[in-house]
């Protein structure tokens, strides 16, 4: 599956040589930060610091900020959790699952969708330890030795494994992102001007010298790395889900979780990263490197990504239906689908199974700006899809003398926030300050851009 | 450049010199260091030596010490950590009841039901398990008062003294107004007072008087008593909105004679229950069949009633029918049961019982099932003796009152105009051991003492005796009311010699058991009840009043009718200051911290306003709950709220009911006609903790008439034998060796009343968290009880479920937990451990019961929670065998492991093995009903295994009616519930 140019056009626009290629890329981290880049660094921070401040109020005096109830112990934290995790999804999936089916158009999008995920993983790994009733305590969730007697944690428990699947998770991902670099960072010492600049990139460029034995080794890192972070791509959401399948609430206790968990959260981040790149695109005016062939096939995977979701949701109507379990009926036909919770269902299901349909028309999928609007919608709808999980399911289970309902306090909505500053102030800072897209790979398809047959093949424009 | 030197060898040479130089000086520092070091190393010891001292000078400074004093010389029956029972008897609100006090180390903690009393037969009420807290209430007086300002007694005896001296000279009229009062020593002592101030007038004022009762028999019997009714007895009982299971009377005594007479665990007989009333009340929501009917149509139905039966008597009369209500099925049901039904009222108006006196003396039922020889002693005082007082007082004809443990500024409809005339008197004096709004215009406040802190006795029966023993030192400079009678009377003999010697003239000659007095004083003290035969007045029944009562019988009025409640938490409102009872969710509505308007489902639907809208009647606003079985054209509003003075909890909570109660005739009815009704479009919240009222078809509350269970034992059940048959597991059937603990709950005995949610929440310090909190679904009780409507929203079935942990031996709790907080023990318990919970709340959502209960906030010992346990007077009732838990942990109902541990060492100790009954978590001990049997599932003699088998074992289902709730999830609850059955007549 050699990528052919012919037919699916240049992946990089316009002849460029090498050296060109790394002058564009590394171009925005010696310019002058732009005004916009400092604008929207405060508005990232002020959502962080109003995040600081409600995670204070929630240390400081308790869960009880929050609108969560002895019926519904898990509400936005969770929900946002989930939400975050799938969106960190996307950057390893994007990259090996890509590197696996030797998709080389993944080179001008896999060093943003890795870094998102490296973001939206810490985001995510906040809510677990915020929503303990007693955070100082959060170690006991650790197996390690103590002299407690034969005390251990309770390796039976889906939250065990869930710890144990996002740390690995994160560090995999940390690791392959910045294994990844650091050839980028050479190149960025070699070409610094600033003594500073050159000194901190070469710190982290580990003396890379480009050598054929280097190279070698980077590529047999990756390897490994890729190799264990394609299994743990598809385990940490399946541990994730198991949080709910494992449970015996109607709602969650359903065998389809885990592999629709996994599908979810790569739509998620494949639509953030959809997101993360237009904005990209627009602000840096990347546009030779991220062509619209790019966002082409970004939109193409979602459409069939898309239909997965929409054959889960059926299967788990389906399956309510044909169980015969009174309460899982209940749960789907009463609550989410025609009852309290209506709103929240048809939300999710119109913004994740059918808005992404729109896909399948070409005009759809080179109008960039819809494109956008469809990405944001789907992390609405995604984000919907996990608070029909959490919340409906807790909120109408077995005893109706329990129902209760929930509306997330101000604090909560503030954590969120918080974390959105988080995302969003990383970001800035991952296009601030390292190649934002993966230099040494991008040389790596440059070949395929050379014309073969004639000069009439060759770009359209300079 | 000339060349400078500092010496001679370095003028000669430079060079060797500088090398010297460097050497010397290495040297002489080197010297100088290690001699800096010897020094250096005492400085170090020095400063260490002076932090640490200082430090911990400072560190001591502090905290301030507290001493843990050891008993040098042990006391008597104290062994610390060790608990006493004493048995003591609570009597307040008209409501009689035998207990025993658990003291640890000095200090009562919780309040029991006395097996061995006839009457209240070892149950409690939820307000006699609350009333603990009472007596530990900083709103307590600390010292008596003159206007306000602390005194000393001398003081305040000498003052007092004078007073009366001077009003006695001056030939002026001194009330003494007390609530009805069955002490008979406390009667003796009040008659030698008035012997001693002749000019003062003793007058009994019941809140809740049952005048209608009184009145009525005195017409038709010749005496003014409350009989003795046996609901155990009966076989139809008729109560015409008499709420016997939850305020009227003696609602502990009926509820579990009521208990006894539908127990279908041991015999094979059940009473059938028509409740007709307004409002639906805990015993009209256990009644078979119920008739919703508007109150002033009472009259009128009871005059058809006995029309029916006189013609099924054989003599009929010419009256025609009054209302529209089909009788039939009762009459027949009463005649046919002839001698063995038993017809109630809870009018106060005395033609609705002397109508209700004609139908038991044409049906045989008084002798059998109304009897006068031990007839009730309490709220003997009628509203129409107190109208006179009232008047008189209010004219100004009084110069000085005297109060004793009443209130009618807030608790009489005339309050206001009371309260003027009291503050106005020449003497006030109130024994109230806390301010209320009548002892707060009082002159002089002589502070009572709590039941707890005080001798005394009781005759709650003709015949029936108990005692009252303190079973702590009185915490504050307060006196016993009897004590400062005796006092003022020139008497200086102390209450506990008074009691004694009474007893000894009085009642000990009546006995034949004991041969001396202090034996028969230390047993009765023991157990605390004391029965004497009586020989019954004979009473014949006269028809006096029987037509001019059928005469007042009119078909029901058009227009709004408002019914005025005792609440079952709150009663007449004595109680409001005590969180515990302001928590206690409302039997039927849910609702706690408030008074509502219950308004009937039709009338909301028409006006569209839901809970929580604001409907103002004659001008009074109160918050909707929209509730099923509400008669049409009423809305009942519950007394006992709205109190200003009360303390720092009680205080303004919900509205004031007594100003609108109906005052004909100088009696006092608690309905009011003609009301004007607003819908003012304005919210209120209201704290709710159950929002959903079906059960959605699922089979939660399993349920069978009493027909279909006398052929088939498990009807209503049978959907149990097809959960039975799927019953599959890959894993071993768990097994516990040693003991295997289960309870069973009967869903056919409980009535609904609260009682075991307090108990628990005394027994295993359950915090108190507020109305917000409460609003916010997260009430902390460990066993809820769960209503259900079923049918017509008109005139629904109500189910009651009690629901606490189930200890599942599956339990899905268990393994969510990543710390392990919550194992498993060997004897089928579900454990909490608190310290190493660390609040994932995993278990409480994966618990198919929702049971669990998570420390959202610092409940105890937080100012934002100010209630009992954020004081160090409130937390003294705190059970020390009992966690206090924090902020952040999951907790729930234990079994009360603290009981079954604290037997188990005790037959261990003693060498054998726990007998059935045993040990009795606390919400089965005081149960008044008994619907709980907890036991041993291992022990196949026990109660609870003849019940519910064998729970982990399907082999073993136990008793036809048994099943456990959600079983289908083969979570192996450790609780069964007995179906409940229905005698209904369809």
């Amino acid at each position: 599956m050699i990528y052919k140019t012919e037919i699916r056009g240049p992946l990089i626009n316009g002849d460029k040589s090498l050296a060109q290629i790394s002058r564009d890329i590394i171009a925005p981290i010696d310019a002058k930060t732009p005004v916009w880049w400092f604008a929207a660094m405060a508005v990232s921070l002020g959502m962080l610091g109003f995040g600081l401040y409600c995670i204070y109020l929630t240390l400081a005096y308790g869960i009880g900020g929050w609108g969560l109830n002895n019926t519904i112990g898990w509400g936005w934290a969770i929900v946002n959790f989930v939400w975050w995790i799938g969106i960190g999804h996307a950057g390893t999936a994007f990259s090996i699952f890509l590197l696996i089916l030797r998709q080389q158009w993944r080179t001008a999008i896999n060093r943003a969708a890795e870094a998102m995920t490296v973001v939206a993983v810490m985001c995510a790994g906040l809510f677990p330890l915020l929503h303990m009733g007693r955070p100082w305590l959060f170690f006991y969730i650790f197996p390690y030795p103590n002299t407690r007697g034969p005390l251990w944690v309770n390796f039976n428990s889906p939250l065990f494994w869930d710890f144990v699947a996002i740390t690995a998770y994160i560090l995999i991902s940390a690791s392959f992102w910045y294994f990844g670099m650091v050839p980028d960072f050479a190149t960025i010492r070699d070409t610094a001007k600033s003594k500073i600049k050159k000194a901190i990139y070469g710190f982290f460029a580990f003396g890379w010298t480009g050598s054929s034995k280097e190279w070698l080794r980077y590529e047999g890192l990756s390897f490994v790395l890729g190799g264990i972070a394609a299994v743990l791509v598809v385990s940490v959401h399946s541990i994730v889900s198991t949080d709910f399948a494992v449970s015996v609430i109607p709602g969650w206790h359903t065998t389809i979780f885990p592999p629709y968990f996994v599908i979810g959260a790569i739509f998620s981040g494949f639509a953030m990263v959809l997101t993360l790149v237009t904005v990209m695109r627009g602000l840096y005016r990347m546009h030779d490197y991220v062509t619209d062939s790019h966002i082409d096939a970004v939109c193409r995977v979602l459409i069939f990504i898309s239909l997965i979701m929409g054959t889960a949701y059926m299967t788990e109507i389906f399956m309510a239906w044909y169980s015969g379990s009174i309460y899982e009926f209940s749960i789907i036909f009463n609550s989410r689908m025609f009852g309290d919770f209506a709103f929240q269902f048809w939300a999710m299901f119109i913004a994740n199974a059918v808005v992404p349909q729109l896909f399948w028309f070409k005009a759809v999928r080179k109008r960039i700006w819809i494109v956008f609007i469809i990405s944001i919608i789907i992390n609405i709808g995604m984000w919907f899809e996990r608070f029909n999980i959490v919340i409906t399911s807790l909120s109408r289970d077995y005893l109706p003398a329990n129902w209760a309902d929930y509306s997330p306090s101000w604090i909560e909505v503030g954590i969120f926030i918080g974390t959105l500053g988080l995302f969003i102030s990383g970001v800035l800072l991952f296009f601030r300050f390292i190649p934002m897209i993966a230099i040494s790979e991008v040389k790596s398809v440059a070949k395929f851009n050379k014309p073969r047959v004639s000069a009439s093949n060759s770009s359209h424009h300079e | 450049m000339e060349k400078y030197w500092r010496s001679l060898e370095e003028r000669d040479n430079p060079k060797e010199f500088k090398k010297t130089e460097l050497l010397a000086e290495l040297e002489h520092k080197k010297a100088v260091h290690t001699q800096e070091n010897g020094t250096s190393r005492r400085d170090f010891l020095k400063a260490f030596g002076f932090t640490v001292a200082g430090s911990a000078l400072v560190a001591s400074c502090k905290k301030p010490v507290e001493k843990a004093i050891p008993f040098l010389i042990k006391p008597e029956e104290v062994t610390p950590g060790k608990a006493n029972y004493y048995a003591t008897t609570y009597y307040d609100q008209g409501e009689y009841c035998s207990v025993l006090v658990k003291v640890r180390d000095g200090r009562p903690i919780k309040i029991e039901g006395n097996d061995l009393s006839p009457i209240s037969r070892k149950g409690t009420s939820a307000r006699v398990q609350a009333s603990l807290l009472n007596l530990y209430d900083d709103a307590r007086f600390k010292s008596p008062l003159k206007n306000g300002e602390p005194v000393s007694w001398k003081v305040a005896d000498e003052a007092v003294v004078a007073s009366l001296n001077k009003l006695g000279s001056e030939g002026k009229m001194v009330l003494l107004i007390t609530p009805a009062i069955i002490s008979p020593t406390s009667r003796s002592v009040i008659s030698s007072f008035l012997t001693a101030y002749p000019n003062i007038t003793w007058q009994v004022y019941e809140p809740m008087p049952a005048s209608g009762i009184l009145k009525a028999n005195e017409a038709s019997f010749g005496r003014a008593v409350i009989p003795d009714y046996h609901f155990d007895k009966a076989e139809v009982i008729v109560s015409f909105a008499a709420d016997f299971l939850g305020t009227w009377l003696s609602p502990v005594e009926y509820t579990s004679k009521y208990a006894a007479g539908r127990d279908l665990r041991n015999g094979r007989r059940m009473s059938r229950h028509y409740q007709f009333e307004a409002a639906l009340s805990v015993t009209g929501s256990n009644a078979d069949i119920r008739i919703p009917c508007k109150p002033s149509e009472e009259t009128a139905i009871l005059a058809d009633l006995l029309q029916e039966l006189k013609k099924l008597s054989g003599s009929p009369g010419t009256v025609s029918k009054l209302t529209s209500h089909d009788l039939t099925a009762v009459a027949s049901d009463l005649w046919n049961k002839r001698g063995k039904g038993l017809v109630i009222s809870g009018s106060n108006a005395p033609e609705n019982q002397t109508i209700v006196n004609a139908i038991n003396q044409l049906l045989e039922n008084i002798g059998s099932t109304i009897t006068f020889d031990r007839s009730l002693l309490a709220l003997q005082g009628t509203a129409e003796d107190s109208a006179a007082w009232i008047a008189g007082l209010t004219k100004g004809q009084v110069a000085g009152i005297i109060l004793m443990d009443v209130n009618p500024v807030y608790d009489h409809p005339e309050g206001g105009s009371i309260g003027e005339a009291i503050s106005k008197l020449e003497l006030s004096v109130s024994f109230a051991d806390r301010n209320d709004e009548t002892t707060s215009l009082c002159q002089w406040t002589c502070p009572g003492t709590h039941y707890l802190e005080s001798w005394g006795d009781a005759e709650p029966k003709t015949g029936s005796y108990s005692l009252t023993q303190p079973v702590i030192q009185k915490l504050f400079d307060s006196r016993q009311a009897e004590e400062s009678l005796l006092r003022w009377t020139g008497n200086e003999i102390s209450f506990y010699d008074y009691l004694r010697q009474h007893w000894q003239t009085e009642i000990y000659p009546r006995q034949n058991e004991y041969i001396n007095f202090t034996d028969f004083w230390n047993n009765t003290l023991q157990k605390g009840i004391l029965e004497l035969p009586v020989t019954g007045p004979s009473l014949n029944y006269s028809d006096q009043g029987l037509a001019e009562a059928l005469e007042k019988a009119t078909p029901s009025s058009d227009g709004w009718e408002l019914v005025l409640y005792e609440s079952i938490a709150l009663k007449s409102g004595k109680y409001a200051n005590n969180p515990w009872l302001q928590e206690l969710p409302d039997p039927i509505a849910k609702i706690s911290w408030d008074n509502f308007a219950s308004v009937p489902v039709k009338w909301a639907e028409e006006q569209k306003i839901a809970n929580e809208g604001v409907i103002a009647i004659n001008g009074i606003e109160l918050p909707v709950f929209v509730q099923p079985g509400q008669a049409e054209n009423t809305i009942a509003v519950a007394l006992g709220y709205g109190r200003t003075i009360a303390g720092k909890t009680g205080n303004g909570i919900g509205k004031n009911m007594f100003r609108l109660v109906n005052q004909r005739n100088h009696g006092r009815e608690y309905f009011v006609q003609g009301l004007t009704v607003e819908v003012t479009g304005k919210k209120y919240p209201l704290a709710l903790s159950q929002t959903h009222h079906s059960m959605e078809g699922r089979p939660i509350v399993r349920e069978s008439t009493f027909d279909e269970w006398s052929r088939n034992p498990a009807s209503g059940n049978e959907i149990r034998e097809e959960h039975l048959k799927h019953y599959t597991t890959l894993y071993d059937k768990p097994e516990f060796p040693g003991h295997h603990w289960g309870l069973a709950v009967d869903l056919n005995s409980c009535t609904g009343c609260g009682n075991c949610t307090i108990a628990c929440q005394v027994e295993n310090n359950i915090p108190v968290i507020g109305k917000e909190q409460v609003r916010a679904r997260r009430i902390m009780h460990w066993i809820r009880i769960d209503r259900y409507f079923s049918g017509a929203p008109e005139n629904p079935k109500v189910s009651f479920q009690p629901v606490m942990c189930q200890h599942c031996d599956n339990a899905p709790c268990e393994n969510v937990c990543p710390v392990a907080a919550t194992p498993h023990s060997s004897e089928g318990l579900n454990q909490m451990a608190y310290n190493r919970c660390v609040g994932t709340r995993y278990c409480l959502n994966n618990c198919p019961y929702r049971v669990r209960r998570f420390n959202w906030l610092q409940f105890h010992g937080n100012d934002k929670f100010d209630y009992a346990s954020n004081s160090d007077l409130g937390r003294m009732v705190l059970n020390p065998d009992v966690t206090v838990r924090s902020r952040g942990v999951v907790e729930k109902c234990t079994f009360c492991i603290q009981r079954i541990q604290e037997k188990k060492h005790l037959a261990k100790v003693e060498q054998r093995s726990i007998s059935d009954g045993e040990i009795e978590p606390a919400c089965v001990q005081s149960c008044p009903s008994g619907a709980f049997v907890f036991g041993d599932m291992n022990n196949h003699d026990s109660r609870v295994f003849r019940l519910i088998g064998k729970s982990s074992d399907p082999g073993i289902p136990g008793d036809p009616r048994n099943y456990h709730l959600l079983e289908e999830l083969h979570t192996l609850p450790s609780v069964g519930y007995l179906t409940k059955i229905r005698n209904t007549n369809a």
